[in-house]
Formats: C-alpha cells, structure tokens, sequence
C-alpha cells in the first residue's frame, strides 16, 4: 500500500508538473470560450448583411404591406420600372435579386407561376422569407374568395402552453429540456475527451517507461500490478483536479462578469435606463435560465460525474496502459486504437441521438447500462432524472467490468513490459494473458 | 557452506518454449557467483524469477532458507542489463523515489545518497535531470540506486557493459567492498572473460540448462589439461624437440617473448610431473618461459556444452 502511494503520488506530480498539464487547465478554457465568442460573432456577421429584393408585381394583387421587410431581407418595390429595366439592375448588382409576379387568371396560377432572379444562386432563407410572404397574400385573398372572414380567423388564433410536471411534482419547461440536454452533451462530451486524452497519457507513461528501460528497475521494487494501478489512479487525480480548476475558474470568471454586469445594471442613472439594458441584454431571460439551472439535480449530477469519470477512464485506461505494455512505440498502437475509440464514438452518438429525443426509451437505457458506453450515456440521461435503482446497477456493473478489465489488462501488461522487439498482434495478446505468472 | 540463496529445480517456459529446465543452484553467502552463458541462455529468466518479476512455472527458491516472499525485494539489489532511468525527472528525486520503492524511509534514503553522491564525487548532479548526464554518469548513479538499500543479494546483469575502463575498475571496486561487508554478489554475463577474476564461483547456463557449477577453482581443476607452455633457449632446438616428443605430448606455440628460443606447448605424461619437464628443460637449455595453460571459463564452457550434448 506504502508503495502504491508512492507511485500515485510519482504519476501524479510528474503529470502535473508537464508543461502541457499547465497549458491544458489554464488555456484550454480561455480557447474554448474564445472559439464559442468567435462562432457567434460569425454567425452574426453572417446574417447581418441585409439582402435587398426588388418586386415586381403584374398581378396587381399586392401591395406595399404585403412585403414586410424582415432582419434579412428588405423589399423595394418596382412595378412601375417594370421586368426589363429591373434585370438590368439586378445583373448590374444595384441589388441581390428581383421576384416576379406575373397575371393570371386563379390565385393558383399565380402561386405557380412566380419567378425569382438572381445574379447568385440565392440562399434557402432568403427564398423561404419571399416565399412566405407571397403565401401570406394569397391566402388571405383565397380565403376572402372562399367567403372566410379574415377577422374571425384573427380573432380565433389561440396557443396552448404545456406545462410539464414529474410525479414528484416539480414543474419543468421546455426550457429545462433545453438545458438538460445541453448539460448532459456537455458532460457526456467531456467524459469522452477526458478518457482519450488521459488515456493516451497513460499509455504514452507506460511507452516511456519501456523505451527508457527503468521498467525492470521499478519491476524489481514492485509488482507490475501496482505500478500499472499507481499509474492509472495518479493520472485520474490530475484528471480531476483538472475538473476542479475549470470548475473554480467558471465560478470566478461568472462571478467577476455577473459582478462587472450588475455594475452595469444598476449603476446608470435612471431607472428607465437600466429597464433599456437589461431588455437589450434580455436580463430577465438569463435570470430565468439560471433558476432552471439551479433546479437540476445538481449535487446529484456533480457526484455521478466524479464516479462515472472515475469508473470509464479507469476502465479504458487500463485497457490503454495493457496497448503501452504491448507495444515499444506509439506508432505501433494505432491496430490497437479502434477497439478503444469505437465505443466512446458509439456511446456519444447514441448519447446524442437517443437520449435527446427519449432519454428513458429501451436504446438509451440499455447503453447507460453498458459498462463501455455506461459512463456517457448515463451521465447524458441524468439530468432528465433517473432513478437511484437504475443508477445503482449500472454503477455495479462498471466496477465489476472494470474490475474484469483490470484484471486481463494487468496479466497483458506484466508480459508485454518486458518483451521488446517484435510488433505483438492480437493472437500474441491471447497468448500472453494465458501465461502463468 | 552457507547459501545465501538456493533455487531447486526451477522450470520456466513461455508458449511451447522453454527457458529454464529444472535448474537447481546455490549461492553461497559473501561470494563472487558468475551466472555465465551466451544470449538467450537463460539467464536473464532466471534473474528475473530470482527478483520475481516473473513466477517460475514449477520449482522454489529460498532465500536465507526461507521461500521467496513479496517484501524480499527489500533484501535484493538488481542492475538489469538494460540501465534506464526516468529521463525527465531529476537525479535526487529519482533516487529517492527508487529508494523508498525498495523500502527506505526518505530521511534515510537521503542520508545515504549525500554518501555515496559524495563518495562517487557527484554530489552536484543531485538538480540535474537524468537526460543532461551522458551514459557513464547516467550509469554511476543507477549503480548507486541498486546498492543503496544495501541488500544482501546483489545481481548484475553485464555489470561492466557501458562503464568505460576507469568507471568499470571504479565500480568493480566498490562491489568487491560490498562483497566484504558481506553481501553475496551474482553477475550475470555472456562475456565470461569479463568477471572471471572476480568470481568464487560459477554456474555455466546453456541452451535452458545449467551444465556445470561449483567453485571456480575446482571448477578449472577439473578441465585441466595439464599443458604448458614453454620458451626455451637452446643451441639446438632440434634435439630438444626430438627429447620432449619421446615422452611428452607437444604441439607448437605462438607467443610473445623478448628472447629467441624454441617455442611449444608441451602436455604432460602419464607418470611425469611439471617438475620433471622442468627439469629436462632446464638440462638441454636455458628457460625464459614456463607456464600452466589454465582453461579459460571460455575453453571450460566450449568442453562443458560438447560434453553435455554427448550425453544428450
């Protein structure tokens, strides 16, 4: 046991004190929350530039209010210039396209028979926005023909609003649903990440150790069973005391920006004002969503996060640590690799797909059962509430897999640390688990 | 004779191959043992169940008379053929890291290490990181890390390889020290030339089987020829010659000798001593050379592995 916490405490510190560990926890952050600014900044650049469309309209059935200008579409009208003249315009790039109504007899020739021209192929939203109008107009003249009073249409819209209730008679919105499902991506994603990564680091310590021949060395002191365990545990230390950093730094960074925001808020001079801010900002929207946040199970979600992360990234990087042993470098791993990716690609993909659309339906329940897709999908459905019992034999079953794993990864690793020399396949693998001792 | 270590019949095979075939030994307690045989012998099998890395599949070892036990690692010193140490970790931590592995406390381990580093002239190297050291200095302190814990059994394997001249003299040095203080030494080596003036006793590993061992003396007792080799100078080398063949075996000689004269390596007769050649020798001439061709471990092992394949 003494000897055990030696080499956690060895893995450990030789982890963190990388270079790369330092870089990880501190940057890694910072570049995501640049990457998610960056993408939104282009998505606003994208659809900030307004399009503006002439009409011309041979029908006579339109007028100046049936086009309403939308966030990306302006419309201008040009009847009066008439086809020809308008094209002009258009190919000479005065402006991005001109929609053409011709005259016909029905509204359903009409419906038929309007034509767009662009100098570009024109975008999906920007047909979809024209379109839309146009059906707007027509139908509203159909239903007039049809004798329906357009007041009474108006006067009947009405919207239901669900609202949701477990039995234990918590209220949640589809809101929360969002949310849910944002959070369990996230952790489910995470988790898939760490394990790689992780993962990788382990093997890689184990590769070292081969290639620099302190091995037999270490061997000699311990059991290779230790040494392989004292690897794995320090390395999930460094794993989460990597979550807790991110996690101490979210808070700060929301706590100082919440802070510099309420200065914001409540600073200005007039009450009018602060109202005016807090609408642009939608301040109330985010007050909303952190409440939502707040009513997830949190504490519940923090603990099963710590034990699933626990149990996949030892379960997998133990198989991870038995690919080092076997190999002398890290390009000879990469036959080995597919076996390992493929059920965490698999448990975020029907993570993805499943639990989203029905996170209690048979498909996700059997994979949070799984113990190699268990710690993902599980850690996706939780926030959607499940049960202790069900929890309860998923966790069982990922330490007894694990367990299981430990164990035929330890009797590779025994072999494979001392065989140098010859790229091992799967059946050399095979026969090294049955050797004695 | 007190063994330090005793190993009765041991069998070790991977897959259909065999490493060990029930070999037994014994090590007696404060000697130079040679564990001697070429690549792929064995020996590093055994070494390894002997430090146990790996479990024999049949056969038991005692240490001090007692079977092999989990904390015995304690009790023993390996410097494996393949030196390596953490590359990117620094000399002092490693040290002290490898140290308590081995079971001392980190005062003590450091206590002893300012000894030795001092010892050894190196105590500057103790912030440096192992991949800064060339190859000797890294070797220096790998030897330092394997007695450091000051085991009772000590086991080189290639002990000398990678040490220049004036580091191996350095080391041998300090292992004989060792060895007077009472720990019991193996070296395991296919370059058997390189220990034989240090070993007491010797066990000869070929093909998974040990074919000769004992004590290195008797050991060449045994293989002796009883041949010499002789210079002689004489003014006539060819009544000599003619005088020696008459009762003695002779075959001609090549070596240096700064004067002229007859050169031969003569075996001796049943019923004639090295006393009466000398005698004859000194009678026809004047003797500049008169040497026993003791079997090299080298000629010993050669005769040991057809001896033993003869019997096959």
């Amino acid at each position: 046991m003494k000897k055990l916490k030696l080499i956690i405490a060895r893995e450990f510190i030789a982890k963190v004190k990388n270079k790369t560990f330092l870089i990880m926890t501190f940057l890694s952050p910072l570049l995501m929350i640049g990457m998610g600014a960056l993408v939104v900044f282009l998505m606003n650049k994208n659809t900030e530039t307004i399009r503006e469309i002439a009409y011309v309209d041979a029908s006579g059935l339109f007028s100046k209010t049936d086009f309403v200008d939308s966030e990306s579409v302006k419309y201008i009208d040009f009847t009066a210039e008439g086809m020809e003249a308008t094209k002009e315009k258009v190919a000479a790039g005065t402006y991005y396209g001109v929609v053409y109504i011709p005259k016909k007899n029905n509204l359903e020739a009409v419906a038929a028979s309007v034509e767009f021209y662009s100098k570009d192929a024109p975008g999906m939203t920007v047909i979809e926005t024209v379109e839309r109008s146009i059906n707007r107009r027509l139908r509203n003249l159909k239903m007039t023909a049809l004798g329906i009073d357009l007041n009474k249409i108006k006067a009947s819209k009405i919207s239901s609003n669900i609202k949701m209730f477990n039995f234990s008679g918590e209220e949640s919105s589809k809101l929360i649903n969002g949310i849910k499902v944002g959070v369990g991506t996230l952790a489910g994603y995470l988790l898939m990440m760490f394990v790689i990564i992780y993962g990788t680091s382990v093997m890689r310590s184990v590769i070292e150790e081969k290639t620099s021949r302190i091995i037999e060395v270490i061997v000699s002191s311990v059991k290779p069973f230790q040494l392989m365990m004292g690897k794995i545990i320090g390395n999930a230390a460094a794993g989460l005391l990597q979550f807790f950093i991110w996690g101490v730094l979210l808070f700060v960074i929301t706590s100082v920006a919440s802070a510099a925001f309420g200065v914001q808020v409540f600073g200005s001079s007039t009450p009018e004002q602060a109202a005016a801010i807090s609408e642009v900002t939608g301040g109330g929207k985010l007050e909303m969503l952190l409440q939502e946040v707040l009513r997830l199970p949190l504490l519940k979600m923090a603990v099963l996060f710590v034990f699933y992360f626990l149990g996949g990234f030892m379960l997998y990087s133990s198989l991870y640590a038995a690919i080092g042993a076997a190999v002398d470098n890290e390009t000879d791993t990469q036959q080995f690799m597919f076996p390992i990716i493929a059920p965490l690609m698999l448990a975020v993909y029907v993570g993805a797909f499943t639990v989203i659309k029905d996170p209690h339906g048979p498909i996700s329940v059997m994979f949070s059962h799984i113990p190699f897709t268990s710690s993902i999908v599980m850690l996706m459905r939780v926030p959607f509430g499940v049960s202790w019992g069900e929890i309860a034999i998923s966790m069982t079953l990922l330490v007894v897999t694990f367990i299981a794993i430990v164990w035929l990864a330890a009797k590779i690793y025994r072999v494979g640390i001392l065989m140098y020399g010859k790229k091992p396949t799967y059946k050399d693998l095979w026969k090294w688990l049955r050797y004695n001792g | 004779m007190e063994s330090v270590l005793e190993i009765k019949n041991v069998v070790k095979k991977y897959g259909d191959f065999t490493a060990l075939n029930n070999v037994s030994l014994q090590i007696p307690k404060g000697s130079v043992f040679g564990l001697l045989g070429p690549n792929g012998a064995g020996k590093t099998s055994l070494i390894r169940i002997i430090n146990q890395i790996t479990m024999p599949d049949s056969g038991t070892i005692l240490l001090d008379g007692k079977p092999l036990a989990p904390n015995d690692v304690e009790h023993i010193g390996y410097l494996p053929e393949e030196r390596g140490l953490y590359k990117s970790m620094k000399v002092g931590e490693q040290a002290l890291y490898l140290a308590q592995l081995k079971g001392l406390t980190k005062a003590e381990a450091k206590k002893r290490l300012k000894y030795w580093f001092d010892k050894f002239d190196i105590a500057g190297w103790w912030d440096k990181k192992i991949e800064e050291l060339s190859k000797g200095m890294a070797q220096k302190v790998q030897f330092i890390v394997t007695v450091l814990h000051q085991p009772k059994l000590l086991i080189f394997d290639e002990p000398f390889s990678g040490f220049d001249p004036i580091n191996a003299k350095l080391i041998a040095k300090e292992i004989l020290q060792l060895r007077d203080e009472g720990a019991t030494i193996i070296f395991s080596t296919h370059r058997m030339e390189s220990v034989e003036e240090m070993c007491d006793y010797i066990a000869l590993i070929h093909e998974s089987n040990k074919i000769v061992d004992g004590k290195l003396d008797d050991i060449k007792r045994a293989y002796r020829t009883n041949t010499f080799q002789i210079g002689v100078q004489t003014t006539d080398p060819a009544a000599l010659q003619a005088a020696l063949e008459e009762k003695y075996t002779v075959a001609p000689a090549n070596f240096k000798l700064l004067s002229e004269g007859l050169q031969l390596n003569v075996t001796l007769t049943e019923g004639n001593t090295s006393n009466n050649l000398l005698a004859l020798l000194t009678r026809m001439g004047e003797v500049h050379h008169f040497v026993e061709l003791v079997p090299s471990t080298n000629d010993i092992f050669i005769e040991a592995v057809q001896k033993h394949s003869k019997k096959a």
